[in-house]
């Protein structure tokens, strides 16, 4: 019988309001199985405000602390400190955001967070999209997709940018640690939780969270798309320990981009030629992520 | 106790450190600079032991106060104009979840144009917020009012953020005598803050959430009943001040020659003292004027402006900021405040003293003839230069 990684304890309640087939609810299950209960979190403006259901109840086994949509980065510098200074010990601080609120309107706060070296985990959950307000288009989404705000016309072939590469920003702040993380690959995901709570200093995992009704998909699909995402290289797992970076899952041959594109309707629009262009792009960053492995 | 001469700023920078603040997180604007700069060094020297966050905005800092406060730390910030302005959410933030923050606002000018001097502008603007404010007139009001504000703030029955604010260069770098108690005597007033009901590791719990139409304003409601017993709260802090250091500062109005005026000027910071000279001045010439310094802007003063309204004619209110409303701020507060009262005496709005302008004797006393004469606009802009006295320079 294969041995169990994924710890046994549950920290997030049955009881929430995400919708089926939601990517960032096993992000925060994950997470916390990972963590454990001397755990705070704080919470900007994001799915997962609804997610743990409205005052007076919560959907977690550890405190919550909602705060201001751009600030996730200084609200986690505030708990620390406060813990620091009331001598709460082992006490992990947790800030949880979406890719809006990380990569958009809360880039200012992590920089900060980052650069004051704040001993703290700092978990961008990413759908890749304004997802809690009905899938508008943030710097997270990617090439091609399609969002309410970027509808696909006769003008318009959804959003025509490529995605903000936030764990390329996150490196050059130097963190303690920093990595990607996939809710499709739990044993990758709990190791790097497990590691991360372990180091000291600013730390921070990027988490993909499919999303079946933003992305367009139906809801028993998002682990086979999870897994499509890193088996395709479109989102490789891989970790930044001082400086150094390591591919987490390797595959001989990876899988073209057109299975996971395919599988989600944001994407059903783009061409044969869109994609090859896409595929080029997705190989030429693999090659650099190879590249950057190599220097360690 | 000892007595130093220090600038208003180093008056906020060493009630920060008598009150033993915990978490301090601040980021830099003219002429807030040498309040943290002087915590920082305090910091530093090991004088007070504090978390100091470096933050990269005020609207950081505001927010790393809201959290630290939250886990239950003593808080406390400064800040000032555009700083001022950048926190507006988590104003209303701080006041929301219930965060016993205490900042100190130099009142400073909103740009455009830029200006760095003295206007209530800042603060003004955020009156509406849900904090106390609290006007000085001296260094030694910012310090011993710095001090009752954490005292106020952190009370159970109002846990409301407190703001403390000086006028610009004419406190924040102007150096005058103060004394500064001693330590014990204030930790004899000011004990350690409570545990926090608010978050508490290893109890699960939420403290912010989101709500229905169910239950948002009670939550409302409750933050204006919080601020309505800060009313109360305040008087028996500044009562328990006096017994430790012997001084008060007279309540949320404090009046000067008002028992028997004709005519009473409502001023808020420094031009009170100023204002006090004129009283004393046209007093000796036999015009019966007298002052109120509305001191406490937040909880508004609507019992006190009453009791004034009751026994005076005339009353002008300074407003040192101008609002783009119809009338002055501060002015349609008191109004709002008499309309439902027992009496209604003439009322006028001056509004001066605006970008950092001093407010001289001469303005006063133009103030005190309009209203003694009753001529003149319901708004005047008293100090206002016309166009012939603009030169090409301004």
């Amino acid at each position: 019988m294969a041995r169990l990684t994924i710890p046994e304890i549950e920290l997030m309640r049955p009881g929430h309001s995400a919708c089926p087939g939601c990517g960032a609810t096993l992000a925060m299950r994950y997470l916390l199985k990972g963590l454990g209960p001397n755990t705070i979190v704080t919470l900007p403006a994001c799915c997962w405000t609804v997610i743990a259901t409205s005052f007076p109840t919560t959907a977690l086994d550890v405190p919550l602390l909602d705060c201001a949509f751009e600030a996730t980065g200084a609200s986690v510098s505030g708990l620390r400190a406060a813990a620091d200074a009331l001598r709460m010990r082992d006490v992990t601080i947790v800030g949880f955001a979406g890719d809006g609120g990380t990569a958009d309107i809360g880039l200012q706060a992590l920089s900060g967070m980052l650069e004051r070296r704040t001993d703290a985990i700092y978990v961008m959950y990413d759908n890749e999209a304004y997802m809690n307000t009905g899938v508008q288009r943030s710097g997270a989404t990617p090439l091609g997709a399609w969002t309410t705000t970027t509808p696909v016309g006769e003008t318009s072939r959804g959003k025509e940018e490529p995605k903000k590469d936030v764990m390329a920003i996150v490196a050059a702040h130097r963190p303690a640690y920093a990595a990607t993380l996939n809710v499709a690959f739990p044993e990758d995901f709990l190791k790097k939780v497990q590691k991360a709570k372990d180091i000291r200093g600013p730390r921070f995992l990027h988490v993909l969270a499919p999303c079946p009704p933003g992305w367009r998909y139906p809801p028993e699909k998002t682990i086979v798309i999870g897994r499509l995402a890193t088996d395709t290289n479109i989102f490789p797992l891989y970790e930044i320990e001082a400086g150094r970076y390591r591919i987490t899952r390797r595959l001989g041959r990876a899988r073209p981009i057109a299975e996971y594109l395919e599988a989600q309707n944001r994407f059903g629009h783009l061409t044969a030629m869109e994609v090859a262009a896409m595929q080029a792009e997705v190989d030429a960053r693999w090659k650099r992520l190879l590249e950057l492995e190599a220097l360690a | 106790m000892v007595q130093l001469v220090i600038s208003g700023n180093y008056a906020q920078s060493y009630a920060a450190k008598l009150a033993r603040v915990q978490v301090v997180a601040a980021y830099p604007i003219t002429p807030q600079t040498q309040i943290v700069e002087k915590i920082a060094e305090f910091v530093a020297s090991g004088e007070l032991p504090a978390q100091y966050i470096e933050v990269e905005s005020e609207h950081s800092a505001l927010q790393a106060c809201i959290s630290a406060a939250a886990l239950g730390a003593r808080t406390y910030t400064a800040t000032s104009s555009q700083g001022l302005l950048l926190m507006h959410e988590l104003l209303h933030w701080a006041s929301g979840a219930r965060a016993p923050i205490v900042m100190g606002n130099v009142n400073r000018a909103i740009a455009p144009p830029w200006s760095i001097w003295a206007d209530h502008g800042d603060s003004m603007a955020q009156r509406d917020t849900g904090w106390i404010q609290i006007y000085a007139e001296s260094n030694q009001e910012v310090l011993d009012t710095t001090l009752m504000a954490f005292r106020l703030s952190e009370d159970p029955e109002v846990l409301l953020p407190a703001m403390v604010t000086e006028d610009a260069f004419f406190l924040s770098h102007t150096v005058e005598p103060v004394d500064i108690p001693s330590q014990e005597q204030v930790d004899g007033f000011l004990p350690r803050r409570r545990a926090s009901e608010g978050i508490r590791p290893g109890t699960p719990g939420r403290l912010g959430s989101f709500t229905g139409p169910e239950l948002y304003a009670e939550m409302r409601y409750k933050v204006g009943q919080a601020m309505g017993r800060a009313a109360d709260v305040l008087l028996e802090v500044e009562d328990d001040y006096r017994r430790v250091t012997g001084r008060d500062h007279g309540g949320p109005l404090p009046t000067y020659r008002a028992e028997d005026a004709d005519a009473v000027l409502i001023t808020m910071g420094t031009a009170s003292t100023t204002a006090r000279s004129v009283v004393d001045d046209m007093r000796e010439r036999g015009g019966k004027v007298g002052l109120a310094k509305l001191r406490v802007f937040r909880p508004f003063p609507v019992r006190a402006i009453r009791e004034l309204g009751a026994r005076v004619d005339r009353i002008g209110v300074l407003d040192r900021s101008y609002t783009f409303g119809p009338m002055g701020a501060a002015y349609t507060e008191v109004a709002g405040a008499l309309y439902a009262g027992r009496s209604r005496p003439l009322l006028r709005n001056f509004i001066a003293g605006l970008g950092g302008r001093d407010i001289t004797p001469t303005t006063v006393e133009a103030m005190y003839a309009a209203l003694l004469t009753g001529d003149g606009a319901e708004v005047d802009w008293i100090d206002l230069k016309r166009k012939r006295e603009v030169g090409a320079n301004g």
